[in-house]
């Protein structure tokens, strides 16, 4: 569904990501792990039109994404999930969650976002709880339940999540990562960013190592959670855990 | 919960007509009508950059450049060219529309301090085109021989036929305000305020939004203008200055940011003010800072929520 090739971002004149290849199909839950400066976010920034200095090639559908403002990305089908949550404060979650079908009350009506809003709070009911609550109110947890909530509700094609564990307590993220797999299962395709290895790997199908800049290893989820590197460099292995070396 | 809302809506509009209303009816003092009047044509230009400023979080130092297109663009039409002054008022605002899409597509792209730099250098072109265009503006001087309004036998002229007009007019403007608050666009105004990025990634067009709010600002401050010059008869361009932007800048600081009530009561202290202190004579200056000052320190969030927040505790103290 969505196919990255050769991709070069820059900020000014330094490159930060370069040559980044990589596939999503239909109905996967692809993870992308990384440490700090990566340039994961840069890649997720570039496919969700927030970034524009790229180079290469970004398909969505088999359409080019090349020039399209974000907005224009919302409405082919990838919504995004934004670091850190980014939910709007001093909107009432009721509003946030009515912002996620921003580009949708136009085209399809009110009956049908009511019906999203519906199932949406049914899929995390604490958001209709607190629904009249002004949304900077809401505990961390919640908050990401409802910067999910909000993207859901651009009935998206592509969910692109950006380190959706960050700030969080242990519990709260395996309910987050719980509630990923969940969507997975209903259909929606899935981008996933992560430094938590370990917790994304494991609800994945494929997953991506970034260092760098660089794409340096892919595989399928189960490969990467026992491959050595993988280990030592993000599952908290140091290499005084490989006696004999790197055991292929 | 929502009929709830919509219950002390109507409650508010009925308090604003009962006393805009009472206020136009018992008082013939003229010079109290007049104030009055006032107050109403600042009130159109604080919604205005209140709807900008307060709820888009986007800085406008030059919003009086708007005010002065609107005042002489009808001058001009209704008193040189003796062109029908409601027609003026049309071209009056398309002009502002115009000329607000015309600055605002490239300074919108900016934002914070480098918005207001931009939009108070675009005040102060303004003010200087009507200074220096002597031909058409009357320069320095000022402009003369605007006609008096009408619309069939009513004659606008001072008073309270006009201090009803400019009051309906208020009215009508606090209600879009709000029905265009209440909506999908009003969120999305609010939501650029709290974070761009969020809003461009939920796919908001923030850049088109933003320059749609303007002229819509601005329109508001042509319709102010038009109001202002049909009113005093007698347009200078010391009344479109710099000073006169900050000093709508301060009524929408002073009143609360994103509150429509907040532009209303803003826009009536900072006009009342000046005209209360008058006894004060050469103190005039010091005791209207001081003024603002304590506003400043002790309601942070302007006169709105600040007098909403004394009546809470003040509710709950007795309870």
């Amino acid at each position: 569904m969505l196919k990255i090739k050769n991709l070069k971002c820059c900020y000014g004149n330094i490159a930060v990501v370069h040559t980044v290849s990589l596939s999503v199909r239909q109905g996967e839950l692809i993870s992308i792990i990384g440490a700090n400066g990566a340039g994961k976010s840069t890649l997720l920034g570039a496919v969700c039109g927030l970034l524009k200095n790229w180079s290469g090639e970004i398909e969505f559908k088999g359409r080019s994404l090349k020039g399209m403002s974000a907005p224009a990305i919302v409405s082919q089908g990838i919504s995004m999930v934004p670091e850190g949550r980014q939910i709007f404060s001093p909107l009432s979650v009721m509003d946030n969650l009515k912002m996620g079908a921003y580009t949708r009350f136009r085209k399809e009506g009110k009956t049908r976002v009511a019906q999203d809003l519906d199932r949406v709070v049914q899929m995390f009911p604490i958001l209709r709880e607190r629904s009249d609550q002004l949304a900077g109110t809401l505990s961390g947890g919640e908050q990401q339940m409802l910067a999910i909530g909000r993207a859901l509700m651009a009935r998206p094609a592509l969910l692109v999540l950006d380190e959706p564990s960050m700030g969080l307590a242990p519990k709260i993220v395996g309910m987050i990562f719980e509630t990923i797999q969940t969507l997975r299962d209903t259909g929606v395709t899935i981008l996933l960013v992560e430094q938590n290895a370990r917790a994304a790997l494991k609800i994945a199908d494929r997953g991506y190592v970034l260092e760098t800049g660089k794409m340096v290893l892919q595989g399928s989820a189960d490969e990467l959670l026992v491959d050595d590197d993988v280990k030592r460099a993000y599952l908290g292995k140091d290499y005084g855990d490989f006696l004999d070396g790197r055991n292929q | 919960m929502m009929t709830d809302k919509n219950k002390t809506i109507w409650i508010e509009y009925l308090v604003f007509l009962c006393v805009v209303s009472a206020f136009g009816l018992i008082t013939e003092n003229t010079y109290y009508l007049q104030i009055m009047t006032f107050i109403g044509i600042n009130t159109l230009l604080a919604l205005g950059l209140n709807m900008l400023m307060g709820y888009t979080g986007q800085v406008s130092l030059g919003h009086a450049a708007f005010y002065g297109i609107g005042a002489y663009t009808t001058a001009i039409l209704s008193g040189t060219y003796a062109i029908n002054p409601w027609l003026a008022l049309v071209c009056a605002v398309a002009a502002a529309v115009l000329i607000a899409f015309i600055v605002g597509l490239p300074t919108l792209r900016l934002s914070g301090y480098y918005l207001a730099m931009g939009t108070l250098g675009f005040g102060m072109i303004v003010n200087i085109v009507i200074r220096e265009w002597g031909d058409v503006t009357g320069g320095a001087s000022g402009f003369v021989g605007i006609p008096v309004l009408e619309a069939g036998s009513l004659v606008f002229m001072s008073g309270a036929s006009y201090y009803f007009l400019v009051w309906g007019i208020v009215f009508a403007a606090i209600i879009i305000c709000r029905r265009l608050l209440a909506s999908r666009t009003g969120r999305a105004l609010r939501a650029i305020h709290d974070g761009e990025n969020a809003a461009v990634a939920i796919g908001i067009n923030t850049h088109a939004l933003k320059l749609e709010i303007f002229m819509f600002s601005a329109a508001l401050g042509a319709v102010a203008g038009f109001l202002y010059a049909h009113f005093v008869l007698f347009i200078s361009p010391e009344s479109f200055g710099f000073m006169f932007s900050i000093k709508i800048v301060t009524m929408v600081v002073i009143g609360g940011m994103a509150s429509v009530w907040g532009a209303l009561l803003g826009a009536a202290v900072l006009t009342l003010l000046p005209e209360v202190l008058h006894g004060f004579a050469e103190y005039e200056m010091i005791v209207f800072g001081t003024v603002l000052m304590v506003v400043m320190i002790f309601m942070p969030q302007g006169l709105t929520r600040g007098i909403m927040d004394i009546i809470r505790t003040a509710r709950r103290a007795r309870a």
